[in-house]
């Protein structure tokens, strides 16, 4: 073997620890995906503008002075979340809703065109919006914790991405529990099942996908302002990881949000395992090379479901 | 072959769209102008390339940039280590990227829908990280000062221009003749219902696969033209999200599945995007990103199929179906003997102890049943008893996982619905499964490729069968307006088309009102006289006992009873599990 077995656990543990962060973007994108059956492919954009947020949160509005150099980035990557929320919300009411929907259901391709557009030109405007406002030069969160580490035996564990792991998976499981155990999240789920069972049934499905989309968009955000911590980004830093998200979304199986959460602890440790065997640089097309072969075994992803009828 | 009218006119719109960018390029007074040209040129190929795959199939490939970069490195490489002239590279980078093609689409057609768009995705992608890997960051291609035109080096601008342009005319005759075509209908099916044009007897795969090579190869030719244009490759430009978002954005802002769509993008696009850059770019670095964002979205929420269907629809809309030609008059078939009652021949359709299962469900389970040439024979039994199953399992919808079925002597099982569809067995749906956007006729075509050696043929064997089910007053009227009643006949004619030897009738009486049962009753009535074979899966039991000669009951995955329709509804273990005792005693009064 051309690696030790430390080598194997450092980057299992690393893969892990990234993964989380990378589970709870698929979690947000998941929930967009599942609930509205729409590509978002501004998903990267909104999960960098979350890092800016925690960015300015941490810096400019003293949050790392009010709760120390450690926890004040935590915190603002926690309220990233509604800030981005709030845009979400307010670009599904005035130009996703408008492409989305029982409306768009009618014309050819079932919308999809008019989706496509739309996100991407989303995507455009977050992307040069973030070039005027923020700069373009990379940035980053400086948090004492991303530079220390705990050992365990020769194995070490970053203690800033241990914290966003504990983070990621605790709101994961909140999520999930809201989806599951809420009012709101099972209309959420049956306007994503069968949404015209589900408006028969009452439920305001516009609204439920206004939701979803910012949920998804907010959730995404917060992991964006995790990441931040330990590493450097700038307004297109989003693109790597919509490739990252639709990876891990696509492997748990379209639709499923835990399938979603577990595809993108497995990208995460995918890409850090693949620095065993492989040069930095094909990191990405290992991530590639897993993703095409798990959907061709198992084009339903791990936890998603075929269903078809004649 | 005859060129049809719509076809000329086609002719006629590409060369007179060749003749103005001509005229244009001459009148234009700078080389920045020249070069943002031919950049429209190209990129409409690109975008005509997707078109092909994308548009015409509804397989929306995420990841055009494969090709395009993979032409661009051909030529870049084959320069710089081999000294060989675009002249030939383009050609060859075509060639490469109509076997990526190939490549791409043997594991990735496996996919269907969203999956198939994002794995797209990953191809460029994944390639993009390899080429920067083996360290081609930047290639620029060497200059060849001593003969510049044998390596495409031109000082005057408009010869890219002219190059660019006749590219794109190839690619738009290329679009047109797989829009008039076989191919294109074909693809036209596999968008609307793939699932009903492979059992139909298209091979869909074959299509797909065809599609994707052609549209890959001239994607490539593009991005080959593209790296001369540029003399400079490097992977993000040539393989980035930004080509594959590039090709797909034109198609769609312009009017996916259509000739012109991806023309007018390019055209309005393109400059839109270098005019941005030019003018806005060095006042406040992103702007113009903002401003095209804006703009694409504005246009799209104007017109969310694109432009062209846009415009096409305002100007169009007093354009009546009668336009469409006439249907031509098909073979006489009142000659044809009514109810004449030949007897039942050898048996055409044998099924032994076949057997399937999902999960723990045991959807079949043994069933044997022996269907003779000419027979009309009915599958009845409560819902969930397995009867559509069966279908599906004959004309390979479904494999079975037991058991052996053979049509006329030959067996069945491991060949595709297009192959079993070949082989001389029709059939309809539960639920309909028209193409909504194709007319009757159309959708009749579709069917008789088949068993048709042109599409001419196909042609007439399809009004053939339009007639024969009574349809021809709405041969041209567009699928998704029929009535119930209209659908079911359509269906019926488009599994007639090819003339099968064995006709499968999946619930074709359900939804029908009392009057419309008998229309359908008399068509299949007239099929049995002509000497076809027919399999019916129906619940109106006082028509099946008045229709066929022979009942397969099915319960629970298994046949409980075989026989006489008058023995057999007198069967207790069928009435206790199907008919229940009050049916029962009315469809046997009723068969009286």
């Amino acid at each position: 073997m051309p690696f030790s077995l430390v080598d194997f656990l450092q980057a299992l543990t690393a893969g892990i620890l990234v993964g989380s962060a990378y589970a709870l973007m698929c979690v947000g994108l998941g929930i967009i995906f599942g609930a509205m059956r729409v590509i978002n492919f501004a998903q990267g954009d909104f999960l960098m503008l979350g890092m800016y947020a925690a960015f300015y949160l941490a810096t400019g509005a003293g949050f790392s002075a009010f709760f120390g150099p450690s926890a004040g980035p935590i915190v603002a990557a926690f309220l990233a979340g509604p800030i981005v929320f709030a845009l979400g919300w307010l670009l599904h009411r005035f130009v996703v809703s408008r492409v989305t929907g029982a409306g768009a259901a009618q014309t050819e391709g079932a919308g999809a065109y008019g989706q496509i557009v739309t996100t991407l030109g989303i995507s455009l405007i977050l992307q040069n919006g973030g070039l005027i406002v923020f700069g373009s030069t990379p940035t980053g969160i400086r948090t004492p914790l991303s530079r220390s580490s705990w050992e365990i035996g020769e194995v070490l564990l970053n203690r800033g991405r241990c914290v966003s792991f504990l983070v990621a998976v605790g709101l994961a499981i909140i999520v999930y529990l809201y989806l599951g155990h809420t009012r709101q999240g099972k209309g959420l789920r049956a306007a994503a099942d069968n949404s015209q069972a589900a408006l028969y049934m009452g439920i305001d499905v516009d609204k439920a996908h206004r939701i979803a989309w910012s949920l998804g968009v907010g959730i995404t955000a917060i992991a964006g302002g995790l990441v931040a911590g330990s590493q450097s980004f700038q307004p297109y830093t989003g693109f790597d990881f919509v490739i990252v998200m639709y990876a891990g979304v696509v492997l748990g199986g379209l639709g499923s949000i835990l399938g979603a959460f577990w595809g993108g602890l497995v990208i995460g440790v995918v890409q850090q395992m693949s620095t065993l065997v492989l040069p930095y640089q094909l990191q990405n097309t290992a991530i590639f090379v897993v993703f095409l072969l798990i959907i061709f075994l198992r084009p339903q992803g791990m936890f998603g479901r075929l269903s078809e009828r004649t | 072959m005859t060129i049809s009218q719509p076809v000329k006119h086609q002719l006629w719109a590409i060369l007179g769209f060749a003749v103005g960018v001509l005229a244009l390029s001459a009148v234009l007074r700078s080389d920045y102008f020249e070069l943002v040209l031919t950049q429209v040129l190209l990129w409409a190929v690109l975008s005509l390339a997707w078109n092909i795959l994308s548009g015409y199939s509804g397989y929306f490939s995420f990841g055009h940039a494969a090709f395009w970069g993979l032409g661009a490195y051909t030529v870049a490489l084959g320069m710089l280590h081999f000294d060989l002239s675009p002249w030939i590279t383009i050609p060859v980078g075509a060639v490469v990227g109509g076997l990526a093609g190939a490549l791409i689409g043997f594991p990735t057609f496996r996919l269907r829908g969203h999956y198939f768009a994002l794995a797209m995705l990953a191809y460029p992608l994944a390639t993009l990280y390899v080429f920067q890997w083996l360290g081609y960051q930047e290639i620029p291609l060497p200059m060849k000062r001593e003969s510049p035109i044998l390596y495409m080096q031109f000082t005057n601008p408009r010869a890219y221009v002219a190059l660019a342009l006749g590219l794109l005319v190839v690619s738009l005759l290329i679009s047109l003749r797989v829009e008039n075509s076989r191919f294109g209908m074909s693809l036209l099916a596999i968008k609307q219902n793939e699932p009903a044009a492979e059992a139909a007897g298209i091979n869909t795969w074959r299509w797909k696969m065809l599609a994707l090579m052609l549209s890959g190869a001239l994607a490539a030719a593009a991005g080959g033209l593209y790296a001369v244009v540029l003399l400079v490759v490097t992977p993000e430009a040539v393989f980035g999200m930004l080509v594959s978002a590039q090709a797909l954005i034109l198609a769609l802002f312009g009017g996916v599945g259509s000739l012109w769509g991806p023309v007018i993008g390019a055209a309005v696009l393109v400059p839109l995007a270098e005019g941005l850059n030019a003018k806005l770019g060095n006042v406040l670095p992103g702007i113009q990103g903002v401003v095209y964002g804006v703009a694409i979205i504005a246009i799209i929420l104007w017109a969310p199929e694109g432009v062209y269907w846009r415009v096409r629809d305002r100007l169009g809309k007093a354009k009546s179906a009668s336009a469409a030609p006439p249907v031509l008059a098909a073979a006489p078939i009142a000659a044809m003997p009514r109810e004449r009652r030949e007897p039942l021949g050898e048996n055409l359709l044998v099924l032994r102890d076949v057997g399937i299962a999902f999960g723990g469900l045991r959807a079949l389970d043994g069933v044997d049943l022996a269907v003779p040439e000419r027979g009309l024979y009915g599958i009845i039994g409560p819902n969930g008893a397995g009867k559509t199953t069966l279908f599906n399992v004959i004309n390979g919808f479904l494999a079975a996982q037991r058991g052996t079925i053979s049509f006329a002597g030959e067996p069945l099982v491991g060949l595709r619905p297009s192959q079993v569809c070949r082989r001389g067995i029709g059939r309809t749906f539960q639920v309909v499964r028209a193409f909504p956007r194709m007319t009757v006729l159309e959708n009749v075509i579709v069917g008789a490729f088949v068993g048709a050696a042109d599409d001419d043929t196909a042609r007439r064997m399809a009004a053939t069968a339009v007639d024969r089910v009574g349809l021809s007053a709405r041969a041209n009227a567009v699928a998704g307006r029929l009535t119930t009643r209209e659908l079911r006949l359509m269906e019926l004619a488009r599994a007639l088309a090819p003339q099968p030897r064995l006709m499968l009738l999946d619930e074709t009486l359900a939804g029908l009102g009392h009057d419309d049962l008998g229309d359908i009753l008399g068509v299949i009535r007239q099929l049995r006289a002509d000497g076809v074979t027919v399999l019916i899966i129906e619940h109106t039991m006082h028509a099946m006992v008045q229709l066929v000669d022979h009942f397969d009951v099915l319960d629970h995955g298994r046949l409980i009873a075989s026989g006489a329709p008058d023995t057999v509804v007198r069967n207790p273990e069928v009435i206790e599990a199907y008919l229940g005792k009050k049916w029962a005693q009315q469809v046997t009064e009723a068969a009286k």
